[in-house]
Parts: structure tokens; sequence; C-alpha cells
């Protein structure tokens, strides 16, 4: 390991940063380096993936029903305006 | 979750569904100046926005780094000590998951993440929800919670790493009944 290799413990708190890619190009190096390197840390980076990508399975909430009907009635009163 | 963002800009929930409320009669109304340049829901959370800043006592503002929480969001107890050979180095490694198909992703892991995401503080809850549930741009969510972009990525990675570790668990359970 070079002296500037990440360490496990850092890498974890990179990956929403590199997900996004706002890491400068130095760290994305490091980084991208490492989890080729580190069995570990390339399982967390694609439990990561698997955690946002079951996040995006979730069905929004739906419109809470007197909220809706209140909704209903005021474009009801607004229309008639 | 318009809601949920409008309370976060007003004293009270009922306020806040006012607030919700006065945004579609305001959508409903500007409909026709609605010019494209942004998503039709980019643009209704920014009138929401907009409705709950004007009426609210209380704004979101760019928080201290500090208030966030700055532990990390892996266990220390994960890693290998100063004195180890390799510091900072996992003891062991997280165990893969089952791929997709052999997990086959049930409406129950589905729930299980809904109440995890619910359980979450509230603007992790709010940030999470708005960029993976509704799948937001970073920018947009910066905007519509006036938060930083550096603010923003903390609150989202201590959320998805709040999930991660939830299903890690889950995961766990499965494997040993």
């Amino acid at each position: 390991m070079s002296p500037s290799a990440l360490t496990c413990e850092e890498f974890v708190e990179l990956v929403t940063d590199y997900l996004d890619g706002t890491l400068d190009p130095a760290t994305e190096n490091r980084f991208v380096q490492h989890a080729s390197d580190c069995p570990g840390c390339d399982t967390y980076l694609e439990q990561f993936r698997e955690t946002i990508r079951l996040t995006g399975r979730i069905e929004p909430e739906s419109v809470d029903p007197a909220t809706l009907d209140r909704l209903l009635e005021a474009f009801r009163d607004w229309k008639a305006t | 979750m318009m809601t949920r963002v409008a309370r976060t800009h007003v004293s009270t929930d009922a306020s806040a569904e006012e607030v919700v409320q006065e945004t579609w009669l305001g959508v409903l109304r500007g409909i026709d100046t609605f010019e494209g340049r942004s998503s039709l829901r980019t643009w209704t959370f920014r009138i929401l926005t907009n409705i709950a800043k004007s009426r609210g006592v209380r704004e979101w503002r760019a928080v201290p780094m500090s208030s966030l929480g700055d532990e990390p969001t892996v266990d220390p107890d994960r890693f290998r000590g100063p004195e180890d050979e390799y510091p900072g180095g996992w003891k062991v490694f997280p165990v893969a998951w089952p791929s997709p198909e052999e997990a086959a992703v049930s409406a129950d892991t589905s729930a299980r993440v809904s109440r995890m995401i619910a359980d979450l503080p509230e603007r992790q809850r709010l940030v999470i929800g708005l960029r993976d549930v509704h799948g937001f741009s970073s920018a947009e969510v910066c905007e519509l919670l006036g938060l930083t972009p550096a603010n923003q990525r903390v609150l989202l990675h201590r959320a998805r790493a709040a999930v991660r570790a939830g299903l890690e668990v889950q995961y766990a359970e499965g494997s040993s009944r």
C-alpha cells in the first residue's frame, strides 16, 4: 500500500461523493483503485448501489384521503369561480 | 412527501397541509405559465417551497457540518485498529448479499426499507426520500430544502448507510434461519 492509499474505513465514507461524481480526480483515482484491490470495499460499494436500487422501488406514499378530499373541494370551488 | 417538505418551513402539521393545498391551487392557476424549463414536478415543489417560506416561521439554512453528526457511518469496531498491520482495514469483509433474483426482492423487503427510512432523523429522511425514492437531482434537493451541496451529500450518505446497515442485518438474519 502506498502512503496515499485510502483505508477501508475512509473508503466507506466517500461512497455517496463518488456516486455523485463530486470527488476530486486524485481522490476518485484512489477510490477506484481501492475498490479494485479490496474485495470487502467492492462488496460495500455494490451493497450501497443495491440499497439505492431497493430504495428506488418503494412506492411514493399516496396522498392521505382527508387531504385529497379538501383538495378536490378546493378545486371545485376554484373551478366554480 | 409534499407535506413533509412543507413541514420543514412551517411550525404545525395543519399549516403544512394548508401549504400543500395552496400549492396545488398555485399549480392549477399557474399551469398556463409553466414553460417547461424545469420538470413539472420540480416546478410544483418550487411553488410549494415559496409558499411555505412565505408563511413559514422556521426556515432551513446551511447548517454547520457538526450538527449533521460526524460520527462514522460504519461501526469503527469493524475496522482494524492503529496498531494493526493494516490499520483502518476491514476485520471481516462485509458478506455479499444474495443476488436480486435469489433474494426475490419481495414486497416484504420494500416494506422493511420503507420502515428503515421512516425511522431516520427528519432531514436524512427528507433527503433520501427526495433523492432516492422520488428521483430528484442533487441540485433540486439543495434548492428545495435550502441545503448546501456538501450538507445535502452528508445527509444522503448517512441515510443510505443506515438503510444499508439495516438490510445487512436483515440478510444476515435471513441466512441464519
